[in-house]
């Protein structure tokens, strides 16, 4: 199972990244931002960091990469890309998944462990979670605060777009709508999450649980190739 | 940000040039005199930049010659960015300390953030990749509102441009003490990795190769900032110093890393150097030097943010973010695809000769002509006059050791509840929670990081082998405020015993030194001291230091700053499955205290509670005691013999226990005999000591092993219940209880949850941000 992650100057995650998906047992590739080209990837991650430095507002100018165009043809396909943290601004910049992100509600850079609640399992980027397990994941952004109109949020919940949400002890971190932490848009192959699972794949970094996440994402690609 | 107008500050007939710029007139007659000639303006700009006190060591390179360099493995020392050491398989670990405190004085967020950056362009510069920044604040009274504004600053600063550019920030000290007030230290601590192969010196060997400037390009932030800012006593006029402040970008840095470490890998290089202080002139003179050769400089070819930049602009704008590569001809080609990929601009501005000459030339005319080594090896050097200065005897301090109190009886504890002092000692702002600030850092980022932020060291894995990297950062202002000699080797003994206390084997040491206006004899004394102190210290722990930093003219109207040695160690944890933590593992196991503890309590922060003077005497440091402790450490963690091991330093035997209770959720019920005051043994600060806790099984195992060392280990109780509670024994404990009255509580008995609260609460309340 190949799987990319793009490269965009300034994304800082991107090893961490490549690394995770070894460990889930994918073939990792990097793709370079200024290709219009997924070098046969069947599934996208875009990584975190600061993409173009997150000028203007974070990654609002990741989007116009030639590399995006890639993966805006890659989705409409129905292909996979799951974008972390930074990643998940640009999707959601880039209108790929519903929202947008703020800054955090204490004005502040917020690095934390935090725990999820999953929404749903039955999503490729899920499917390796057991229903109702909680995951251990760091969180680390100046701009995380999910933000919909109640309107929408209302619509959002309605389709099963909420995918995770912060969860007690630690709870929402940085005033997110609804504690929502990751949605995932209407079609189900596009999903966006504010935390970690690649920093958290390995007992030794302080939790595994994030390997579920990257697991079911190998697995959920084959399928989405086999069907 | 405000623009200077010119680099030469405006000059009357009352003031030369020289003068202006910061020489004395002794230093105009020696350039004269390595010149052969009086030297023009811009000369005289570059020579007043490298010859300042922060690009010369003019006043202490004498005495840095008397730290240890060599060491086991050492590959790069002193006088290189950054010392590296071999860790096995090839691979290597560089790692520095270095100062960014007038600059966060006058502009804490760019102040901090260019210290992070500068520090990390050190590490990479020598083929490393940067994995982990520790950054050492200092700063005035918390209830000061100036104090609470840098604070933010420069927190958000480290954390602003660590975050962006993707490197851990995994640890580090935050230091209140009036003496910062008007002058924060901001220490800066970089580690990166390396295979050995792709080591890289800052030199310019082979002339005829190219000189490449790669990065941002060059403008008018920073002019000065090594002469005018770093090198001067600070006073209410500094802020006008504000334009001296380079800018940082942490974006560009992020390319420059990797673009950089492309470049080496490539074996595109001959060598590299990152610019920092005193810019382009520093590049090209240091390189040249290093080498024996010299550099000839295109002034035109430069590229500018700015028209009409003046050649002194140029030459000494300290602009963050550029490189200087020296490469061969052929491969400059490649050098400049390798930058284009990454969006960086990469100009040959220049290449090296044979003469040792630095040169500057515009068009057809030679507007500077140095030798290399009058600027670097061969700039003027002090011999510094250092006088103890005399001490005022004060009141000694509630608590202190009744030998003390010979001359000056009185009742030292009436009235201490020891469990109060404790919640108050948890809560103090020196040493309650540090998650106010370690939430604001990116402390997982690389995917690297076992342990971070407040539990003593940081571990870092090596990915790919078992092995894994130690490191912490530490100083001990207070008791150097007395004795700086004392107040330094205890430095190199506490951070060493925090990186031996998880089991790793301490590799080296980096040092910044940060005193006052070494032109005045009291503060070049304090260090001197110091310089001894890490030197005895080092060389009894078997040590190399690989380099470091010094910070002078740390002074304020309201006068000079506790004397500060910030220590660095990183160490090697040979088995990452063996390491071993500070939180209590299991109810039942035995908690036992090794080496012994020795009289004093100045220094300490129950001294500073209790309002002791500086003059009561401070803990004895034995440093075979302290070696023979650490290989203990190791040797027992080697064994598997430990379930927790901590450090006891700040707010003492008490503070390391109730940390080990708050972090685990588990209580411990321990008797702890008294044999001096109850102060003295539940908070003196004295050195060589550790907490640790093992299975009952294993216990018998490490006293034999400790006996057999001659390092005392006293069984003080076990791990359990829900409360923390240290029963105190013996005469002394008696005699304080009937001294301090009927109805006050002789133990410490305290409920977990209790001390917690303390401990977090702490910082929030100092800084005035309750939630």
């Amino acid at each position: 199972m190949r799987v990319g992650v793009v490269v965009f100057p300034g994304s800082n995650c991107d090893r961490d990244a490549l690394h995770g998906v070894e460990l889930a047992g994918g073939e990792p590739v990097a793709l370079w931002h200024e290709e219009p080209d997924l070098h046969g990837a069947e599934v996208v991650i875009l990584p975190g960091g600061f993409a173009y430095g997150d000028y203007l507002r974070a990654g609002v100018l990741a989007r116009f990469s030639p590399v995006m165009q890639a993966v805006r043809d890659h989705a409409a396909g129905g292909g996979l890309v799951l974008g972390i943290c930074n990643g998940f601004q640009v999707l959601a910049e880039a209108g790929l998944v519903p929202g947008a992100l703020l800054r955090n509600a204490s004005l502040r850079f917020e690095h934390r462990w935090v725990r999820l609640a999953v929404e749903r399992t039955d999503t490729p980027f899920t499917r390796a979670v057991p229903a109702g397990m909680t995951l251990r994941l760091p969180i680390a952004h100046g701009e995380g605060n999910f933000f919909l109109p109640d309107a929408e949020l209302d619509a959002l919940e309605a389709r099963g777009g909420v995918v995770f949400r912060y969860a007690p002890p630690e709870g929402n971190p940085n005033g997110s709508a609804r504690d929502i932490a990751g949605v995932i848009d209407r079609r189900g192959n596009v999903c966006g999450l504010m935390p970690h699972p690649e920093r958290a794949a390995e007992p030794l970094l302080g939790s595994a649980d994030g390997l579920l996440l990257l697991r079911s994402l190998v697995a959920g690609g084959l399928a989405a190739a086999a069907a | 940000m405000t623009i200077v107008e010119t680099a030469v500050p405006a000059t009357d007939l009352a003031t030369p040039l020289h003068r202006a710029l910061g020489l004395t007139d002794e230093e105009l007659a020696a350039i004269g005199a390595r010149l052969g000639r009086a030297p023009n303006d811009l000369e005289l700009a570059m020579f007043s930049v490298m010859w300042s006190e922060h690009c010369s060591y003019k006043s202490s390179r004498p005495w840095l010659r008397r730290l240890p360099g060599a060491g086991r493995g050492v590959v790069a020392g002193q006088g290189e960015n950054a010392g590296v050491i071999s860790i096995g398989d090839g691979l290597a670990v560089a790692f520095k300390l270095e100062s960014h405190n007038h600059p966060s004085a006058v502009e804490p967020y760019q102040g901090a953030a260019t210290g992070v950056g500068g520090i990390l362009r050190d590490i990479f510069t020598m083929g490393a990749r940067p994995i982990a920044v520790l950054d050492a604040l200092k700063f005035g009274d918390p209830d000061d509102e100036r104090t609470r504004h840098l604070v933010r600053g420069v927190v958000h600063g480290v954390g602003g441009y660590g975050n962006c550019v993707g490197v851990p920030t995994v640890g580090g000290e935050l230091v209140f003490d009036p003496s910062y007030r008007d002058n924060p230290l901001v220490n800066v601590m970089a580690v990166g990795l390396l295979e050995e192969r792709h080591l890289t010196r800052a030199a310019a060997p082979g002339p005829g190769n190219a000189v490449v400037l790669f990065g941002s390009a060059t403008g008018r932030d920073g002019i000065g900032g090594a002469s005018v800012l770093a090198s001067a006593t600070f006073n209410e006029t500094s802020a006008a110093k504000r334009p001296t402040v380079q800018v940082g970008d942490p974006f560009a840095e992020k390319l420059l890393i990797e673009a950089s470490l492309e470049l080496i890998e490539g074996g595109l290089v001959e060598g590299l150097q990152d610019l920092g202080a005193a810019g382009i002139t520093c590049a090209v003179s240091e390189t040249a030097d290093r080498a024996g050769t010299g550099i000839l400089v295109d002034l035109d070819v430069i590229p500018r943010r700015e028209t009409g930049m003046t050649p002194v602009e140029v030459m000494i704008s300290e602009s963050q973010e550029r490189m200087l590569a020296i490469v061969r001809p052929a491969l400059v080609a490649d050098v400049e695809g390798v930058c284009r990929r990454w969006g960086i601009n990469a100009t040959v501005i220049g290449r090296v000769t044979d003469d040792g000459a630095i040169r500057i030339v515009s068009g057809a005319t030679e507007l500077a002509r140095i030798p290399a080594a009058a600027l670097t090896s061969d700039a003027i050097v002090y011999q510094r006059e250092a006088r103890a200065p005399v001490h005022e005897r004060a009141a000694p301090a509630p608590g202190v050791h009744r030998e003390l109190l010979e001359t000056e009886p009185g009742l030292p504890e009436r009235g201490m509840d020891p469990g109060a002092v404790l919640l108050a000692l948890l809560g103090h702002p020196n040493l309650c929670s540090r998650a106010w600030l370690t939430t604001q850092y990116d402390e997982t980022v690389g995917a690297d990081t076992v342990e971070a932020g407040e539990h003593g060291a940081a571990v870092l894995r090596v990915r790919g082998t078992p092995r894994a990297l130690v490191m912490a950062t530490d100083a001990c202002a207070g008791v150097a405020s007395q004795d700086p000699y004392l107040g330094a080797a205890l430095a190199v003994a506490e951070c060493t015993r925090n990186v031996a206390v998880t089991g790793a084997r301490p590799l080296g040491v980096t040092d910044c030194l940060n005193y006052g206006d070494p032109g005045r004899p009291e503060a070049f004394w304090a260090f001197t001291e110091a310089i001894r102190g890490v030197a005895d210290a080092c060389r009894a722990l078997e040590l190399p230091v690989t380099g470091g930093n010094v910070s002078f003219y740390n002074e304020s109207g309201s006068g000079a700053i506790a004397p500060t040695a910030q220590i660095g160690v990183v160490g090697l944890l040979d088995d990452i499955d063996r390491r071993v933590g500070p939180v209590f593992r299991s109810a039942g196991d035995v908690i036992g205290l090794l080496g012994s503890t020795t009289p004093g309590l100045a220094g300490s922060v129950y001294a500073s509670l209790a309002g002791a003077s500086l003059d009561d005497r401070p803990p004895g440091l034995e440093l075979g005691r302290e070696r023979a402790l650490q290989e203990l450490l190791i040797e027992a963690a080697a064994q598997g013999l430990l379930a927790s091991a901590q450090d006891v330093s700040g707010g003492g035997l008490a503070i390391a226990i109730a940390e080990g209770c708050i972090w685990s959720g588990l209580g411990a019920e321990l008797d702890l005999a008294v044999g001096s005051t109850p102060a003295l043994e539940l908070f003196g600060e004295a050195p060589s000591r550790a907490v640790v806790s093992t299975t009952p099984e294993a216990w018998e195992r490490l006293a034999d092993l400790a006996a057999g060392r001659g390092v005392p280990l006293e069984r003080m109780g076990r791990v359990g219940g829900d409360r923390l509670h240290i029963r105190l024994i013996g005469l002394a404990a008696t005699g304080a209880a009937e001294e301090r009255g009927a109805g006050v509580a002789d133990d410490v008995d305290v409920p977990v949850g209790a001390l917690e609260h303390a401990w977090t609460a702490g910082l929030p309340r100092a800084l005035g941000e309750e939630a």
